[in-house]
């Protein structure tokens, strides 16, 4: 049971003194809000000192972590920086997920490689506070000043050798005021950060345990499964669920909106009534398919109008005076998701609230979303968080929550909606299919005198990034785009828009560079010089960084000095870090073989240098894996691709060698969940090019003309 | 339905089931052994992979009916402790990104070492190409086998 009350400090303190052991005292530092928790018999007393820390008698450090984790490694990276301005023992740190609190945290979400870069300083001063107040707690109790005391490894230290553990000094540091200024520490002081820390679930995960969405059962929850139509652009015309309803196990068929709910004791039980389920369903929008969309990005490539992203002077004349003119089209199909964990949820409306239970990436909208749907209140609803076996953007989305919760309230029980591979891979929502034209013009010189750039898409929205490299280093630049609404439901796929848009730019580049007679990273590094003497327009990126990656990787992968390998390269700039790679083919009896990809990233700080380090590695095989096979067409509404089967996922003995350097400059850290993917694709077209001569303009790789008679090599 | 008796982890379960209900679904719906994990439902991905006398089978594929006297053994019963080889050589290369497909990775990783405790390269990715991890932790998957091939010498 706990209470929340806007008590006075005067108030707080009172309460803390006169209730004795049998309270759990604690305070929020970011809103000075005191939090009374009844802790029943305990005699314990922890101090929750805020939102992310609480410190118990026995000295175990609990460290809430509030971000949904995916993968990314939060739940480790966070508490290793609140322990680091606390200088506690990490040995002693017990991490908790904590559930959605909108009063508490702050962009409790995971998207947009934001988490670290939003948090740092909150979560350094969330440890640094405590650690402060220990120390005043300490001083005074000893009667001595704060500065004659230090803090390390869980123990504040006297000068003279004495010292108090953090957990026999908690319960008086809850006394001291929070400080409104408090020191944080100089990154060269830095112990834990920058070190390589093992994920704090690693032994759950390796022992089975109960952390995801689809692990979470509840006595006397429903299972439910949902047919959802098989085409976008469809609607149900008819139900016939009497068989489905007469088969062992089933409780009922739903149906509501476009959804056909069947809800059961077990799954294997309502996966069976699926098939004899009888459901028609007739046209309700446009009805498309792939080769309509080919067709039609042709045409939106020719149009006269779009929409003008960004103009700098004098694009008409550029290409009109120029020596050399280099235009090349660049295609991507849609993607799934894909998350190794199939989409699911828990939800129980009951008369007065909501309980939500599973794998999101934006709790907070899954609440507001279900709240507005039930049409209650959004404090009337709860969200726990379980850890997300993948969500690569998919668990963005709050539509399968919303939807576990109507049905739930419909059936007036608790349930667990699970959806099938089929249904995650079919039914959206997809990263978006989208063609680009790119033009550049070349003086006599080679110097690169005019560039366009027309992205059009299907949901894509904006498909360009307008303000990133080039930009700013071309005097005469124009970036448009064109967006087609399609009934094909669309959105963010890990490094949205840039997934693709960086491999197309860099292999397009890189064709530049080469009628340029330059060579393609001493090219980029004289646009950026450019850029940085003559700046045109807005520039997003910066240049400095920009350069310290290209440059990292040029020295550690050798570049234009091997020999016998053909080296590509690619950089790119995505939310607010750089990485360039370089890609190694070799020529093995007339067929290329990728050998290795070496990848120099600037994030800013590395907090945690393992889960950096897999960040990285991990990205590329992602961006590999989906440049080479990954593609979702349609026909007439209904996606082709079901499962693994006929979906490729790149698989164990198809990554190259990948080495991973980081540029060391402290800077705070600048995210790195997603910018590792994007680069990857540029640098193994490059690469293959450099091999065989031959382009790759579309994605999937695998599947072009170009690769027809070439037997692409992988091996680990 | 029908009533089924099976040997899992060493202990004997029963449970009454149609008899088309694949090994998954009894693990995790009957038993709440929920450590073996639905990926595609379709034997693509491996998420689901068990020992079934030893040898790495996936489970969503596999009815009750055909399991018989054979022992099942789930990422839960790989070692009491949680501390087979595989699993130590798992946290000290620091394997998992989301986790999800690990328990998976293990069990077929597993089943290899103790067939042949000295795998080759190529027999390591005949083992393991039929576990997709969407992560991409590969790499580090092949650092841990071979981690654990030490262990087992």
């Amino acid at each position: 049971m706990e209470t929340l009350t806007k008590t006075s400090r005067r108030d707080f303190l009172k309460l803390g003194l006169t209730a004795g052991g049998g309270l759990v005292l604690s305070f929020n530092w970011s809103d000075s809000l005191a939090r009374i928790t009844h802790a029943g018999d305990e005699a314990a007393v922890n101090v929750d000192f805020n939102s992310y820390l609480s410190i118990s008698p026995d000295d175990v450090i609990t460290i809430f972590s509030p971000n949904p984790e995916l993968g990314q490694n939060i739940k480790t990276s966070f508490p290793m920086v609140v322990a680091e301005e606390l200088d506690a023992d990490w040995k002693k740190v017990n991490v908790v997920q904590a559930a959605l609190d909108v009063k508490k945290y702050d962009r409790q979400l995971t998207g947009g490689s934001g988490a670290v870069p939003h948090s740092w300083e909150r979560l350094r001063k969330a440890g640094a506070t405590a650690r402060q107040m220990l120390m005043e707690a300490a001083a005074k109790k000893w009667n001595v000043s704060a500065s004659s005391l230090t803090a390390s490894n869980g123990f504040v230290i006297h000068a003279d050798g004495r010292k108090l553990s953090y957990g026999a000094l908690a319960a008086d540091a809850a006394g001291i005021p929070v400080p409104t200024e408090v020191k944080l520490k100089n990154p060269k002081d830095f112990k834990l950060i920058g070190t390589a820390v093992p994920n704090v679930d690693n032994k759950e995960m390796v022992t089975g345990k109960p952390l995801y969405g689809l692990d979470f059962y509840r006595e006397g929850m429903l299972h439910a499964m949902i047919q959802r139509p098989p085409a976008f652009g469809t609607k149900i015309k008819s139900v016939n669920a009497a068989a489905a309803k007469a088969l062992p196990g089933i409780v009922d068929v739903v149906t509501f909106k476009n959804n056909v709910a069947i809800v059961g004791k077990s799954t294997w039980e309502i996966m069976k009534a699926r098939r004899v389920l009888k459901v028609e369903y007739e046209k309700e929008g446009n009805i498309e398919s792939t080769t309509d969309h080919d067709k039609l990005f042709k045409e939106l490539l020719d149009k006269p109008e779009a929409t003008v992203r960004r103009q700098d002077g004098d694009v008409v004349a550029a290409f009109k005076n120029a020596a050399t003119v280099i235009k090349r089209e660049y295609q991507c199909p849609f993607l799934s998701h894909a998350p190794m964990e199939p989409m699911n949820f828990f939800a129980h409306v009951k008369a007065d609230s909501v309980e939500l239970v599973g794998p999101t990436q934006t709790p907070d909208r899954a609440r507001n979303a279900t709240a507005q749907l039930l049409g209650i209140s959004p404090d009337k609803v709860t969200v726990e968080l379980t850890r997300l076996g993948g969500g690569f953007g998919r668990r963005l989305q709050a539509d399968y929550v919303v939807e576990a919760a109507e049905l739930s309230k419909l059936i007036n029980a608790p349930v667990k909606v699970t959806w099938s591979r089929e249904d995650d891979m079919m039914g959206g929502s997809y990263r978006p299919a989208v063609r680009y034209r790119f033009e550049a013009a070349l003086d006599a010189k080679g110097s690169m005198t005019g560039y366009k750039l027309r992205g059009v898409g299907i949901n894509a929205g904006n498909s360009t990034r307008e303000d990133n490299f080039p930009s700013g280093a071309v005097d005469n630049l124009l970036i448009e785009s064109i967006d087609h609404q399609s009934p094909i439901t669309t959105g963010a796929w890990r490094a949205p828009i840039t997934n693709f848009l960086a491999f197309a730019e860099q292999a397009f580049l890189d064709e530049v560079a080469l009628a340029a007679k330059k060579d393609p990273v001493q090219f980029r590094l004289e646009l950026l010089d450019k850029a940085k003497q003559s700046p045109v327009g807005a520039i997003r990126y910066d240049i400095d960084r920009t350069k310290s990656v290209i440059n990292l990787v040029a020295e550690k992968s050798g570049w234009g000095k091997k020999k016998n390998l053909a080296q590509g390269f690619s950089v790119y700039f995505s939310h607010r870090s750089y990485v360039a790679q370089v890609a190694e083919v070799e020529m093995v009896s007339g067929n290329p073989v990728l050998k290795k990809i070496y990848a120099a990233s600037d994030c800013g700080i590395v907090i945690n240098l393992s889960g950096a380090r897999q960040q990285v590695m991990g990205g590329i095989v992602d961006g590999l894996g989906h440049a080479l096979y990954g593609q979702v067409t349609f026909k007439e509404g209904a996606a082709e691709q079901h499962n693994f089967n006929n979906y490729r996922l790149i698989r164990y003995n198809e990554v190259p060698e990948v080495e991973v350097h980081f540029v060391d400059n402290g800077i705070d850290p600048t995210g790195l969940g997603e910018p590792a993917l994007p680069p990857t694709g540029g640098a193994v077209a490059n690469a293959i090019f450099k091999a065989t001569g031959k382009r790759l303009y579309n994605q999937p790789f695998i599947l072009q003309e170009e690769m027809k008679g070439v037997k692409l090599g992988l091996k680990m | 339905m029908a009533a089924y008796s099976i040997h899992v982890n060493g202990e004997t379960k029963k449970i009454d089931v149609a008899s088309d209900t694949p090994l998954l679904w009894v693990l995790r719906d009957s038993l709440g052994l929920v450590g073996t994990k639905y990926g595609c439902g379709i034997a693509q991905c491996g998420a689901c992979t068990v020992h079934l006398n030893g040898t790495a089978v996936r489970s969503c594929s596999l009815p009750i009916s055909a399991i018989g006297a054979s022992k099942v053994t789930t990422i839960e019963g790989l070692s009491k402790e949680g501390d087979h080889p595989v699993q130590q050589a798992w946290q000290e290369v620091d394997v998992p990104q989301c986790g999800y497909c690990q328990a998976g990775q293990i069990m077929s990783a597993a089943a290899l070492l103790t067939k042949n405790p000295s795998p080759s390269e190529d027999q390591i990715a005949t083992a393991m190409n039929g576990n997709i991890c969407r992560c991409g932790t590969y790499h580090r998957i092949k650092e841990a086998v071979v981690l654990a091939s030490s262990k087992m010498k």
